[in-house]
């Protein structure tokens, strides 16, 4: 931790950042006004997949960076869950080096257009901005930054393939293609390994591509990132199943020395209540990986998908926020959320919430799913709902939802998509009977080494936290790597 | 990308392929089902592995034309290759020696039904198989399910073959003149409904594979998904054999249902593409 901040202290002293410091008065960078993120028109959006934040201009960025106020003790940082130099990064793009901008990101994110786009920063770095705590000001749009400066380096054709080092020629496996497996394989391709990365669907990316939506997350930018794998030497296995079509057994006969497992929470979880399995009510996954995945919107590819007149979301998270806005550019006329807490409890991202309603969601907050009806085909047509108040705070520290008594009403949908969470994948750990697991069915890892119960078996993302974010998968499949490059070369040395 | 090593059409409708999967050839056990998807624009569809052989690194599917994907996949020639292949899928059937087993199969069911019938052989069980279908070209598999079983019984609706009559009219008569410890039944979702009401009379245990809508097969959507003793279960994972006497078919049956007019509107310009 000293060590952090010395190293943080040296580089806030060097010259370039001390005197672009001074090139500009503290209270001209805090009277700056926030950029504004140009954006789709929302009526014109809700048509199509394009992505919605188009991104900020050069004038605009360097403008943000410039109320950046480079502070003594960054406090952003500690908002961040892989520790990215935040100060340095946005004072790179105040001085117009926006290639060195998006090196700073890359010493500690593997993903950064990615992250830049999807993390939660009004829950994060943002958070703990200096404007935010102790100015009570809106923060630096650190998220929008990271973008630009990411977004930057890809269309300007220098995308730095960070160096590998001397082929170890020991083989590692990697289980998943998610962030957590992306970011794993990323590492260990540098510390010189021969690395795997095993995958059971067609496409690589995980919730990167068969959940988050285009208009969110185009799927160019994972694939950028995948390519840049590509060069660095990591092999890709689609359609393979590990526990499946292969078991660790096999793949250590193989000659794999050490396993990262980032199988994600692939579970949906449904609410068990009546009428549930009437036709027209999907798993958000189920939804969004028809779209996405399998491009069922587009009349060229085989994969159907129902698109809904009248289309019920329950749930209040990313998922749910993707799959309504998703059913609107389907052609929805009523999309609506159905959530049984208040919007002040929603796991989603601000800007989420907000993009939908400007994209005509309907919100029916505090409400909640009772039962299904259907008609004479099994097809749903209509749903009972309850209204909720908040109660006393639960254990996750939120206001506990509770039913109001005779206020059930019915309201006509064709379509549902239950977006109430997920679990974690259960092939691994059925296929390990050794491999110790919560109840919940989450991996036992330690928190540093991200080691298992199974020596050489390392675990993160989702099926380590339950669903979690992108930026945490991220950061757990570095750490991993790290963990099995140590737990690798003490064996090395051990023969 | 796996390529076809061997094709033969048993009727107009029905295809036999052999595949190169060498790594699903070796894990693959009876019961198990791989994941398809042909070309880029593909949809992904479940097809029960038929059989496999380990040394040589194949597996053999059995498809009948129904929608645009398996009639996609009979076209297919010699030397082609299916895009994805993914597998193998699903619990793998719950094999050991119970006394006698009546094995029943449907239509294309035929095919998944032939390595649980070769299983349940190899375990030292009598197998009895009732082959049903609506007419005498559709039965297939009769030669290799002799192989396998004790005695097989040919049912056919029009009597043009075999004995006329469904599929639990050959069960009757086997369940009135033997013991029957188990029953295995695989096919049309009607048809195993029935036949699940048939060995319920007579308090014989029964499963059914059940043959879903799929997407993933990885437990990931929940397209699949049943209600087995009033519980929601996935096919793709917690299947695809189930307590046949607490499987709902109805709700399978209008789930079976749910892209119909859609498939239907696809197979037609399929069709036509074909003709023009
Ligand atoms: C619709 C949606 C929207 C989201 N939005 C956001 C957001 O805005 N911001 C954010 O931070 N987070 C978001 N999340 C959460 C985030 O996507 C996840 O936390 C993150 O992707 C987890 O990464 P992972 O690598 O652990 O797993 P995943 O991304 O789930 O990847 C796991 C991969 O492993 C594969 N796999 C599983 N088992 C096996 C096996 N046995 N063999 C081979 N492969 C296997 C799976 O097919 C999958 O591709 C969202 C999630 C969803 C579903
Ligand atoms: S096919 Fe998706 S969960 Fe079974």
């Amino acid at each position: 931790m000293e060590d952090i901040v010395a190293y943080l202290k040296a580089e806030r002293g060097q010259d370039w950042r001390a005197d672009l410091r001074k090139s500009m008065k503290a209270k001209e960078r805090t009277s700056k006004l926030r950029v504004k993120m140009p954006e789709e028109d929302p009526n014109t959006r809700n048509t199509n997949n394009v992505e919605v934040n188009t991104g900020l201009s050069v004038e605009q960025a360097v403008l943000e960076a410039q109320r950046c106020l480079d502070c003594p003790d960054p406090t952003c940082m500690q908002g961040c869950p892989v520790g990215i130099n935040i100060p340095k990064f946005i004072k790179k793009i105040e001085t117009e080096d926006f290639l060195g901008a998006a090196s700073v990101l890359k010493e500690t994110n593997g993903l950064p257009a990615v992250c830049g786009r999807v993390c939660p920063q009004e829950k994060q770095c943002e958070s703990t901005c200096f404007y935010t705590v102790k100015m009570k000001k809106i923060p630096v749009a650190i998220g929008y930054l990271e973008r630009f400066a990411a977004d930057f380096e890809r269309d300007s054709g220098q995308m730095a393939i960070p160096e590998t080092g001397d082929s170890n020629k020991i083989k590692v496996g990697i289980v998943g293609s998610g962030p957590a497996g992306l970011a794993a394989a990323g590492d260990l391709a540098k510390f010189g390994y021969d690395v795997t990365v095993f995958e059971a669907l067609h496409e690589i990316g995980g919730v990167l591509k068969y959940g988050i939506p285009e208009f969110r997350l185009p799927n160019d930018i994972v694939d950028v990132e995948i390519n840049n794998l590509k060069k660095m030497g990591v092999n890709f296995r689609i359609n393979f199943i590990v526990g499946k079509t292969a078991s660790f057994d096999d793949l250590k006969a193989d000659g794999y020395q050490a396993f990262f497992v980032g199988s994600g929470a692939g579970l949906p979880r449904f609410m068990n209540i009546p009428g549930e399995n009437y036709n027209g009510i999907f798993s958000s996954n189920e939804y969004l990986t028809r779209v996405n995945l399998m491009n069922a919107a587009d009349p060229e590819y085989d994969t159907p998908v129902i698109s809904g007149k009248n289309v019920a979301v329950i749930g209040g998270g990313n998922t749910a926020m993707d799959s309504v806005r998703t059913a609107k550019r389907l052609g929805a006329e009523r999309s609506m959320i159905i959530y049984r807490r208040s919007e002040a409890e929603m796991p989603a991202r601000v800007e989420e919430v907000i993009h939908a309603k400007e994209e005509g969601i309907e919100f029916m907050n505090l409400h909640n799913p009772l039962e299904y009806y259907a008609d004479e085909n099994g097809r749903v047509n209509s749903m009972k709902i309850q209204k909720m108040e908040l109660g006393e705070p639960d254990a996750s520290g939120r206001r506990r939802p509770v039913p109001i008594p005779g206020s059930e009403f019915i309201v006509d949908v064709d379509t549902v998509v239950v977006s109430v969470g997920v679990s974690p994948n259960p092939l691994i750990p059925a296929s390990m009977p050794d491999l110790e697991v919560t109840d919940w069915g989450t991996i036992v890892v330690d928190k540093d080494s991200m080691q298992s119960s199974i020596p050489e078996l390392f675990a993160g993302g989702d099926i380590v936290r339950g669903g979690a974010t992108v930026i945490l998968a991220m950061g757990d499949g570095r750490k991993a790597a790290a963990g099995m490059h140590a737990y690798i070369q003490e064996k090395v040395k051990a023969n | 990308m796996n390529k076809i090593l061997e094709k033969e059409f048993f009727s107009k409708n029905v295809v036999q392929i052999v595949l190169e999967a060498p790594e699903i050839a070796k894990s693959r056990k009876p019961g198990h089902f791989v994941i398809i998807k042909m070309g880029k624009k593909g949809e992904r569809i479940p097809l029960t592995i038929a059989s496999a052989d380990a040394a040589k690194g194949t597996i053999t599917l059995v498809v009948q034309k129904v929608g645009v994907t398996s009639a996609k996949l009979a076209e297919l020639e010699v030397g082609d290759s299916i895009t994805d292949v993914v597998g193998p899928l699903g619990e793998a059937t719950h094999i050991e020696n119970v006394g006698t087993v009546l094995c029943a199969g449907g239509g294309v069911g035929v095919a998944p039904l032939l390595p649980i019938v070769e299983g349940f052989k190899k375990a030292g069980n009598r197998v009895v198989t009732i082959l049903a279908a609506r007419t005498k070209d559709l039965v297939i598999l009769e030669e290799q399910m002799r192989a396998f079983s004790d005695e097989v019984i040919v049912m056919t609706d029009d009597g043009s073959y075999g004995k006329k009559g469904l599929v639990t009219a050959g069960m009757e008569e086997v369940i009135d003149r033997e013991k029957v410890n188990l029953s295995v039944v695989i096919g049309p979702a009607v048809m195993m409904k029935f036949a699940a009401l048939t060995t319920k009379k007579y308090n014989i245990e029964t499963y059914a594979s059940l043959n879903t809508i799929m997407v993933d097969g990885t437990g990931m959507c929940g397209a699949c998904r049943v209600s087995v003793g009033g519980k929601t279960k996935f096919v793709c994972v917690d299947g695809p054999e189930f307590d046949a006497h607490k499987v709902d078919f109805d709700e399978m049956l209008s789930r079976l249902g749910a892209y119909k007019d859609q498939e239907l509107k696809d197979y037609e310009n399929f069709l036509k593409l074909q003709t023009a």
